[in-house]
Order: structure tokens, then C-alpha cells, then sequence
């Protein structure tokens, strides 16, 4: 149960963030995108002061046995970087900007998104279903 | 000082926010706040195990955005494009790629560049790039965003 609550109040400063930052407006984002055009900054103030805790948090994290309601802290990263994380990224920043949104913000603001939000947030959904076989798709491509 | 924009102060507080969310998630559940895993898992079914702490936090972070609409003066907008196939492509690619990468903004970027976390890196450097290549093609050379 107090994983259950913990999650929720993530979940809720995760979104409060969202939304005080100006990340859930797609034209603050695109406007961090559009080096060439009205550059906007914003992003860059949000993601440093997002870093700053987990930079403390990381540091936390090691000297610790385990996370406070019990279990295990995440395994190191695999160093190996592999097609598919650098596909992906390159497939999620094109989207991210077509429209602006990346799924934090897509979900935070499904309460206000409206049509245009829902409609992103399904598509989202079918592209995270049709992922899997891609994926192993470049896998076998890279291997060849 | 009149340099300095609102806007930047508040991305900065919203951004410490997001900061210390993740801190909690990672130091009391042990979890990297990533929000595409989080969605992800209960999409793909391969983190129904824990379904109810992804739950919980999908609901928290629907709720509490939406409880604090009121105290904006003016209308919250996401201000989306109105062309629904722009959205729809979008949509597809944010989901494809956050799935392939395994992480989007909040994992890869928040998470894993405060560990200094190669494959975090890499992938924000990849999709800033891409993000903003779209952004000139689509913008100022097609004009359609």
C-alpha cells in the first residue's frame, strides 16, 4: 500500500512539474526545438532543475542498501548503446517534435488536451504496441 | 535583470519539481521515473506484475495537473496543432521510439543523464537532434507546423 502511495505522490509532483514548467504547452516546446526560428530557452531551465535532485538522489542512492520501502535500486545502465536506443531516440525526437508533446506531458494533460490530446495519446499507445516487432526486427538487421 | 523571462523561473521551479518526483520514486520505490516505461509496461503487458504502482502514478499525474487548472488566471491550453494527421504521425513516433529507446525525456534524459548514464545521453543528444531537424524541415521548409 505505501508503494501504492508513494507512486501516486510521484505521479502527482511529476505532473505539478509538468505543468508549472510550461512543458504541457507544445508551442514552448517547439519553440525549445526551433533553434532557427523564435528560440525559446524554457526547456533548458526545466530539464537542469529537473537533473539537479536526481544528481543528489543518484548519490543517495549509493550509499544506500536499498530504496526505503524495501527491494532493490535499478541495475547499472548497460554501457552498450545498441540501433535500436539510437533509432528510437531518433524516431521519439521526430514526433516529439511534429506535435510538441513527449508522454509525460501527453498524460499530464489529459484532463485539458482535448481532442487533439486524446488522439495523440491513442497513437501513442498503437506505436508502443507495434513496437515490440521492430525491435526485434533491428535486432536481426544488426546482427546480419 | 530584466533579461530574465518568467517563463525561465518557472520552468525552473516546475523542473525541480520534476526533479524531486523522480528522487522519490527512485530513494522510496526504488523505480526510475521514466513515463513512457511506465505507460509502456501496462501497454505491452510485460509490467502488469506491478500494475498498481503504475497505476497509481499514471492517476497522480493525471489528477493533480487537473486540480490545479483553477489557479490559473487564463485558460490552460496545450495549444496542439489542429491538423489530426500531424497528430496522429506524432503520436505513432513518440510511442515506436520511447519503446525502441527504451526511455523518452524523463527516463533518458532527467534519470539517466543525473547518473551519467552513456545511453542517456546519447539518446537525448539523438532525439534534440532529430527533434530539431523536424522542426526546420516541417516548420520552415515544408511550413506545416
Amino acid at each position: 500500500m505505501q508503494r501504492v502511495m508513494f507512486s501516486a505522490l510521484a505521479g502527482g509532483l511529476f505532473g505539478a512539474g509538468l505543468l508549472v514548467s510550461g512543458m504541457t504547452d507544445t508551442t514552448k516546446v517547439q519553440g525549445w526545438l526551433d533553434v532557427f526560428g523564435a528560440w525559446d530557452p524554457t526547456l533548458a531551465f526545466v530539464l537542469g532543475g529537473a537533473i539537479l535532485p536526481m544528481l543528489v538522489a543518484w548519490q543517495i542512492a549509493a550509499r544506500r542498501a536499498g530504496p526505503a520501502l524495501g527491494g532493490s535500486f535499478p541495475n547499472k545502465p548497460d554501457a552498450r548503446l545498441g540501433h535500436n536506443l539510437v533509432l528510437g531516440s531518433v524516431l521519439f525526437g521526430a514526433g516529439w517534435g511534429l506535435v510538441g508533446l513527449c508522454p509525460g506531458p501527453a498524460i499530464a494533460s489529459l484532463s485539458w488536451g482535448g481532442t487533439g490530446g486524446i488522439v495523440f495519446l491513442i497513437s501513442m499507445v498503437a506505436g508502443m504496441l507495434a513496437a515490440p516487432p521492430i525491435r526485434t526486427r533491428v535486432d536481426r538487421l544488426a546482427a546480419a | 535583470m530584466d533579461f530574465i523571462q518568467p517563463d525561465w523561473i518557472w520552468g525552473l521551479v516546475g523542473g525541480l519539481m520534476i526533479g524531486t518526483a523522480a528522487a522519490i520514486f527512485l530513494l522510496f520505490n526504488g523505480r526510475i521515473m521514466g513515463a513512457s516505461g511506465i505507460v509502456g509496461g501496462l501497454v505491452d503487458r510485460s509490467g502488469l506484475g506491478n500494475w498498481a504502482e503504475r497505476g497509481a502514478f499514471l492517476a497522480g499525474l493525471v489528477v493533480v495537473p487537473a486540480l490545479m487548472l483553477p489557479l490559473y488566471a487564463t485558460e490552460v491550453s496545450t495549444n496542439i496543432t489542429s491538423n489530426l494527421g500531424i497528430v496522429i504521425a506524432g503520436g505513432l513516433l513518440v510511442g515506436i521510439g520511447t519503446r525502441l529507446a527504451n526511455g523518452c525525456t524523463s527516463g533518458h534524459g532527467v534519470c539517466g543523464i543525473s547518473r551519467f548514464s552513456l545511453r542517456g545521453i546519447v539518446a537525448t543528444v539523438f532525439y534534440l537532434l532529430a527533434g530539431g531537424l523536424v522542426m526546420v524541415l516541417f516548420r520552415h521548409v515544408l511550413g506545416v507546423i
